[in-house]
């Protein structure tokens, strides 16, 4: 077994102050009545959100390198801010688009087209999708969008982060593999549809002759790693998920009283909440160690797919116990339980399934099954 | 003091100390008189004021050399529990009497603090100390007593009070096992040998200046003792060590066993001892740091001992037939402790104590509600009233 680096896993003074900002924002700008209201098709806050965030805080090229007009940070600061985002089930595309699209343009960064791409996200002016099923792990198979004649058709279901964004970032099938192409959200038929998670709305996008611009020609290694960085960075937003779910769950079984005391004060709910902050504090950890591998690019394979794993169990876990243990209030449409609930689960199989992640370690730390038994 | 300056120190103390022809005692004291011994200790005292998250290094330097050392695994009570106490609570007389061969090995310690009566209520020992002249005379029973029957002393907590409140009535003394009132009695478990003694107390005799810390304040000390106890069981190191270590290796060693169900039970188990470690990591970074550590050393005792309990479940599974074999019932008295030795079935009944002994996962998870969460305290009927009161 390989030793594992020595990562710095305490936040520096730059991250902290990142989250207090963004924190203060979502505070301010993303109360949780205007999430539930997405679901009845209200999408305002999605629309005057991002855009705060994106422009006004400069999160939206966070990654991006500040030659390419980017904030230059790395995926320890991208961490943070997901942290507070899954925190608040703030409904934006950072992950979609800064994270997960950007690290892919990341690796094309040598072609004109890609590098103007990274520039108008940093800028702000633009916001990119990476056209795959949100279910789609670093292992997964990618859709088959094919080009006849220079043009591009095909379609793919449930993809995260495409209604927002007017950029797409497309795979493509060819002879000898995977290339990745640029398309403009004009060039295709960009359907919503109703989801698990409308704070995360996805949407089937169909193209059908769209002009693409190359981008990379031999690009599924650049979509795989984008998306393991993907999985490793939404194990932030989970930790924060599951953080909320653990206090607001605190926070409500220290007032609400059951046979003439509090009800959090019961040995059978106190165990409880202690096993689950014992997950949110290992959670934490374990997001933070991925993204500090992942900025450091050491470790990055088994840091990211543990984190993965973990957190996604940890989120949903968490925000299963809060419904429980808020009992009837928590199955409520006024209360934000639900929102986390359906954030967690869809989460879980974002960027691939805990199992996947777990079937994919197995080769790495090599802890296969082999040949079965005679 | 830097690292440099530190393997500065070394090599000058390997240049005048050779560690291949130095007798071993000799040379343990000279490390612990050149203050190499335990670097974050003051200087006097083995150590130097340095940062202890050096320490490591520095055996590093002296393991490097096949210099000997002070056979860690055989004084864990008195290197782990006993001497940061000693530091915190000790007089100059103490700590110079007491902390120097206990360093060397010469002198190795064990915990007299669970009794019968007093298990997860530690503040109900019964214990009792009585003041007589210049000493205390000591009568009672303690239980699960690692290494008594090797040890010279012991870190005691005894009642002296009464009448008090149970936690305020009690006094924290190092007490010399030699005495002749002390009686060991080995006490066999569940993996059939002795790893614990029954330590029968009866009329032990106490000098004063044998007492750590104020009289009445010996629930305050020895929960510095137990707070230590929480970190260092809980604590991570390298990947793949411990239990599942051991474990992936059963399964590397043993293809024919393996089915696709056990991989994603092992899978799931290796991912969580590896966030075990990850937030044992950190934890050892905050407290570097000067944050403060007990509640995160509690959630770290309490993945560990839910981890290595399946794991050690699993891995008899894993063996089949083999798994249904075990090597030895004989009763025997093992210097060295060790979670992860011996057989699958061994591994597997020694775990069960990992959720038990240093506290419990159900007190742990009380201490976690109520002094992390802030979740309301049970409700204590011993509360108020002196101890003499309470029912038992």
């Amino acid at each position: 077994m390989s030793s594992a680096p020595d990562l710095d896993l305490l936040p520096s003074d730059v991250e902290t102050a990142l989250r207090k900002t963004v924190r203060a924002l979502l505070a301010d700008r993303c109360p949780t009545a205007a999430v539930t209201a997405m679901y009845d098709g209200d999408r305002s806050l999605a629309e005057a959100l991002w855009p705060a965030l994106a422009a006004d805080l400069g999160l939206a090229g966070l990654l991006v390198p500040e030659a390419f007009g980017g904030g230059g940070a790395s995926a320890v600061e991208a961490a943070a801010v997901l942290d507070e985002l899954g925190r608040a089930c703030a409904p934006t595309p950072f992950l979609t688009s800064s994270v997960v699209a950007t690290s892919v343009l990341l690796s094309c960064a040598d072609v004109d087209v890609a590098r103007e791409a990274l520039g108008s996200i940093a800028a702000g002016d633009r916001t990119a999708a990476l056209v795959v099923p949100l279910s789609t792990g670093p292992d997964a198979s990618l859709p088959s969008i094919t080009e006849t004649d220079g043009l591009l058709s095909g379609a793919v279901r449930s993809v995260a982060g495409v209604i927002e964004a007017d950029l797409m970032v497309v795979p493509v099938r060819t002879p000898a593999g995977v290339a990745v192409h640029l398309v403009e959200s004009a060039a295709a038929a960009i359907e919503p549809v109703v989801s698990l998670d409308m704070a995360r709305q996805l949407a089937d996008v169909t193209l059908d002759g769209a002009v693409g611009r190359l981008a990379l020609a031999d690009g599924e290694a650049a979509i795989r790693s984008g998306l393991l960085a993907g999985a490793g960075l939404l194990a932030s937003e989970q930790a924060g998920v599951a953080r909320w779910c653990l206090e607001q769950t605190v926070a409500y079984l220290k007032v609400r009283r059951q046979f003439g005391r509090v009800v959090g004060g019961f040995q059978a709910i106190k165990h409880r909440l202690a096993d689950l902050y014992a997950e949110v504090e290992a959670a934490s950890a374990a997001a933070r160690y991925a993204a500090a591998a992942l900025a450091a690019s050491e470790d990055v394979e088994i840091a990211a797919r543990v984190a993965a794993s973990y957190c996604s169990d940890v989120a949903v876990h968490a925000a299963e116990e809060a419904v429980q243990l808020c009992g009837g209030i928590a199955m409520t449409w006024e209360y934000p339980a639900h929102l986390y609930l359906k954030r967690a689960k869809a989460d879980q199989l974002a960027w691939g399934t805990p199992s996947a992640h777990r079937a994919a370690l197995a080769d790495v730390v090599n802890l296969v099954v082999g040949a079965p038994p005679a | 003091m830097t690292i440099d300056e530190l393997r500065r120190r070394v090599a000058e103390f390997l240049a005048a100390n050779d560690p291949g022809t130095t007798d071993r005692t000799d040379f343990l004291r000279a490390r612990y008189d050149a203050g190499l011994a335990w670097v974050g200790f003051p200087v006097g005292h083995g150590g130097l004021g340095a940062d202890q998250a050096l320490q490591p290094e520095v055996d590093r330097l002296f393991a490097g050399v096949g210099a000997p050392d002070n056979d860690p695994a055989a004084n864990g009570i008195g290197l782990g529990m006993a001497a940061p106490t000693i530091l915190a609570y000790g007089t100059e007389e103490q700590k110079r009497r007491f902390l120097g061969p206990l360093w060397t090995g010469e002198e190795r310690w064990c915990q007299l603090f669970s009794e019968p009566g007093a298990g997860s209520d530690l503040a109900n020992v019964s214990t009792r100390a009585v003041r007589d002249g210049d000493g205390w005379v000591v009568n009672g029973q303690k239980v699960w007593t690692s290494q008594a029957q090797n040890a010279r002393f012991a870190i005691l907590v005894a009642r002296t009070d009464p009448d008090a409140v149970k936690h305020a009535g009690l006094t924290y003394f190092l007490c010399d096992m030699t005495d002749p009132g002390v009686d060991v009695r080995p006490l066999r478990q569940i993996t059939g040998e002795a790893e614990f003694n029954e330590v029968f107390l009866t009329d032990v005799r106490i000098p004063d200046t044998q007492r750590l810390g104020s009289e009445g304040e010996g629930w305050r000390v020895a929960n510095t003792t137990l707070n230590n106890e929480r970190v260092s069981i809980g604590k991570g190191g390298e990947r793949e060590t411990g239990m599942i270590g051991r474990v992936a290796r059963t399964w590397r060693e043993h293809p024919d066993r393996r089915t696709p169900q056990l991989q994603e039970r092992l899978l799931r188990l290796w991912v969580e001892a590896e966030v075990a470690r990850i937030t044992g990591v950190r934890l050892v970074q905050k407290l570097a740091d000067g944050q403060p550590g007990p509640p995160e050393g509690s959630v770290l005792k309490l993945l560990f001992a839910r981890n290595a309990q399946e794991l050690s479940g699993l891995e008899v599974e894993l063996l089949g037939e083999d798994g249904l074999r075990y090597s030895d019932w004989t009763m025997v008295r093992p210097t060295h402790v060790e979670f992860t030795g011996r057989d699958a079935g061994f591994r597997y009944l020694r775990a069960k104590g990992n959720s038990i002994e240093g506290g419990t996962s159900e007190i742990i998870r009380n201490i976690v509600a109520e002094r992390v969460l802030g979740l309301p305290a049970e409700h204590r009927a011993d509360k108020d009233r002196p101890w003499k009161e309470l029912a038992r």
